[in-house]
């Protein structure tokens, strides 16, 4: 009796101290909060981990060695959320307020789905919520959707350069009419987030657009390719995430699909999921508006100064540095420091507010100059990021897996801007009616 | 000898004291704790009311809505996420597409839907006995994941396949306003539910309900019929699983899809029941606390201890394999559950007194 009474208050003591405010060691003034929310276990944990790391490194990196961004450091906390949204709005709550003085100026989602369940949150609350190549494709529209953005490339951008890349495959847009592409996708939002401009391309150009639900996790998909199979195929289009992608190619394999004809989507592609796939993955395609590879500027930097000082937050250096989810986070980390350097210019050298990264983003632009200064010619595409255009860039670039690596074989890729932004227009002006916002309009 | 008790209150109530000052005890307790909750938006932050108090809340509807079918009734479920599931599509549905958008109404329908749903379900189950039970509730939990990802309708046509909170009025407050009207509204759902699901058990559904969970075959010999007490527990149940998942999806999350009804839900709700103590209506809540409220304590003591020391890899592992742990070390104390201590701490605390 004694001890479950002692057990008890225990645990009762535990609960209240979690209302306590929590001390952290961080030092006042100075620093930047930073929430990241992240997936550590899960099935998505390993192209997460690796998405990851490469935040963190590159925030070590301008912590230790450029003391800060105009000499404000930044405080991280990470927040599991097992790529579940729930759990991304229960990190959302506890990390909105900032901590230690310093204001929550952005989240880096890393979810689509995360993104999605914040939107309307964030737009109350005033903060940025982050989502390189991901987000809803109609938060491009920066005047409907001031607090999300969806950089570099939204999922209709993806989809158009999806199309054009095949389209090259075949030898010219002529030459898709009558041709039959089955696009294989989480069963989701991020998933389904291209169909409607596939929808669109496939009236425009006249090829037979196929699309095939796979549910989340995805680690059995015998079904799905025996369908696949049946519909005869002249190229694939995998619109998968985490051990879903491995799993496709291995089983696209096993029912003699041509893995060379198979397109992944910006988050199919990385070494992670190809090493599961093994053979199967060989001469297999992804859309990479960040490739892989070590061998950037920014990549010698970081080598130097994190990876060999023994700071990097990579569990595996020798096989993942470089890889294209961690330039994926490398390049997310580069673009708020670039926002916050923006952003400080207008309101000052200290920790910056929502509002105020929200300024920073929405007036960045990064050209072939600054992306040498950077170190990041070749990674990451020329980006002009404007209140009414909050995707900046619209290109990519395909990489093929050999077995070993990435070779890239597209130059930059433009995303059809014509079929694409009416698309968004309508989709931005619906949702602006149904939750009744007036547009902003630009100062 | 007496296995399960049949009466709902006290377990092990020592015979000098008299039902008054038990009753009296109880209630004392019930109304402070109902005046700290109704007081909670005042004296402390918005964080401890959307993040702590509120989901505990809603879970332990869940749980009880469990509760009343499992803990009760002996019907093992895990179609618990499922009926959440149809709890929110239909409140959403009959805003979006019925028009009504008188929020207490629309949830109030969607219950009986999800309880007409439980009622359908649960069809089949009341000729399985056991076990097996537990198969049915799967095909519900399946069925209705599946169901709500595939109809675009329930989604109203939308690219993506989640649905968010509509404008909707809850007299004269728009229900969106801020979070101490969610949080009020939610509170006055919960309480008035619970004081009609302890209605219900103390009555002789109540007791027909456990006559089936302890002993189905002595029942039906004394008349009690099986297959109808069944069937209003699975729609009772559905009920409040419906209107937990109303809230769940739209008043605490505000947008939400099938990825927040999947059967990982249907397990926790499970736990919840388990671990709080079957076949009561305090340990839900209790339950609900501790499945809910243990990994961000996990999580705070586990950053500021071990933090930096551990890839964050590890460290979320480890908070998944420590909750684990603490699971198990709960249940072998206290295999009956949380209510069990707490009811044992309160007798002590009388006992002390008497």
């Amino acid at each position: 009796m004694r001890t479950n009474l002692r057990s008890i208050t225990t645990a009762i003591a535990l609960g209240v101290a979690t209302l306590l405010p929590v001390k952290a060691t961080y030092a006042e003034g100075m620093t930047q909060y930073v929430p990241l929310f992240v997936y550590r276990t899960g099935p998505y944990a390993s192209s997460g981990s690796l998405w990851f790391a490469g935040e963190r490194d590159y925030f070590t990196y301008i912590n230790e060695v450029e003391g800060g961004v105009n000499g404000v450091k930044f405080a991280i906390e990470e927040f599991e959320t097992e790529y579940n949204p729930d759990r991304a709005v229960e990190a959302y709550e506890r990390s909105k307020s900032g901590k230690n003085g310093s204001p929550t100026a952005f989240i880096m989602t890393h979810s689509t789905p995360a993104t999605y369940a914040l939107m309307d949150r964030a737009r109350d609350d005033k903060i940025p919520l982050f989502d390189p190549a991901g987000g809803p494709s109609e938060s491009k529209n920066g005047l409907v959707f001031p607090y999300v953005f969806p950089l570099l490339l939204t999922f209709y951008g993806q989809g158009s350069v999806a199309v054009n890349f095949i389209a090259d495959e075949f030898g010219g847009f002529e030459n898709l009419r009558g041709k039959k592409i089955v696009t294989v996708y989480h069963d989701s939002g991020y998933g389904r987030a291209s169909q409607p401009v596939m929808t669109e391309l496939a009236k425009k150009y006249g090829f037979i657009d196929v699309q095939i639900p796979v549910a989340h996790p995805g680690s059995e998909q015998t079904a799905i390719w025996r369908q696949v199979r049946a519909e005869q195929p002249d190229y694939v289009v995998l619109r998968t995430w985490g051990v879903m992608t491995p799993v496709a190619i291995k089983t696209a394999k096993r029912f003699g699909i041509d893995t060379t004809k198979m397109l992944g989507d910006v988050w199919a592609g990385s070494r992670a999921d190809m090493i599961p796939a093994g053979e199967a993955a060989v001469g297999y395609n992804a859309i990479a508006p960040y490739p892989g590879g070590s061998d950037f500027g920014v990549h010698a930097k970081l080598k130097k100064h994190v990876v060999d000082a023994g700071l990097t937050n990579l569990s595996n250096p020798d096989a993942d540095f470089g890889a294209v989810f961690y330039n994926v986070g490398v390049v997310n980390a580069a673009l708020a420091v670039e926002g916050m350097r923006v952003a400080m210019e207008k309101f000052g050298n200290r920790p910056l507010t929502g509002e105020e990264m929200r300024w920073g983003l929405e007036h960045m632009t990064i050209d072939d100059t600054r992306l040498e200064e950077l170190g990041m010619m070749g990674l990451l595409q020329e980006l002009k990021v404007t209140p009414t255009d909050h995707e900046g860039g619209g290109a990519a670039r395909v990489q093929e897996w050999t077995g070993n690596g990435w070779n890239l074989v597209s130059d930059w890729l433009q995303v059809d801007d014509s079929i694409v932004d009416p698309l968004i227009e309508a989709k931005a002006a619906a949702y602006a009616a149904e939750q009744g916002i007036t547009p902003r309009s630009i100062d | 000898m007496r296995r399960k008790e049949i009466s709902a209150s006290s377990t092990s109530k020592s015979p000098s004291q008299s039902e008054h000052s038990a009753l009296n005890s109880k209630s004392v307790l019930t109304i402070l704790l109902l005046a700290a909750l109704t007081a909670l938006p005042y004296l402390s932050s918005e964080y401890v009311v959307q993040v702590i108090v509120l989901p505990v809340l809603i879970l332990g509807l869940a749980g009880l809505g469990l509760n009343i079918l499992t803990g009760y009734t002996g019907q093992i479920s895990l179609g618990s996420g499922g009926f959440m599931a149809v709890g929110a599509y239909a409140t959403y549905a009959l805003a979006v597409h019925g028009g009504i958008t008188f929020f207490p109404l629309a949830i109030l329908f969607a219950g009986l839907i999800t309880g007409f749903t439980g009622w359908l379900f649960g069809l089949p189950s009341i000729r399985i006995k056991g076990f097996y039970v537990m198969v049915t509730s799967l095909a519900a939990q399946f069925f209705f994941e599946w169901l709500f990802l595939k109809f675009p309708w329930f989604y109203n046509y939308g690219d993506v396949p989640t649905i968010s909170l509509p404008p909707m009025s809850l007299f004269g407050f728009e229900i969106d306003s801020s979070y101490i009207v969610k949080y009020y509204f939610t509170l006055a759902v919960v309480v008035f539910l619970t004081w009609i699901a302890s209605n219900l058990i103390n009555s002789h559904i109540g007791r027909n309900w456990m006559a089936i969970r302890d002993m189905d075959t002595a029942a039906g010999v004394i008349g009690i019929d099986s297959k109808k007490y069944k069937s209003l527990a699975f729609s009772v149940s559905a009920f409040f699983l419906g209107t937990a998942g109303a809230l769940w999806g739209l008043i605490f999350l505000g947008t939400t899809s099938v990825g927040s009804f999947q059967i990982d839900r249907s397990f926790q709700i499970l736990f919840i029941i388990i671990i709080g103590g079957m076949s009561s209506i305090r340990g839900n809540y209790i339950g609900a606390a501790f499945i809910f409220l243990l990994p961000l304590v996990i999580d705070y003591f586990a950053k500021t201890f071990i933090g930096e020391t551990v890839s964050p890899g590890l460290l979320s592992n480890f908070q998944k394999f420590l909750f684990g742990v603490m699971i198990i070390i709960f249940l072998i104390k206290e295999p009956e559950g949380l209510d069990r201590l707490v009811r044992q701490f309160i007798l002590k605390l009388k006992v002390g007194r008497a």
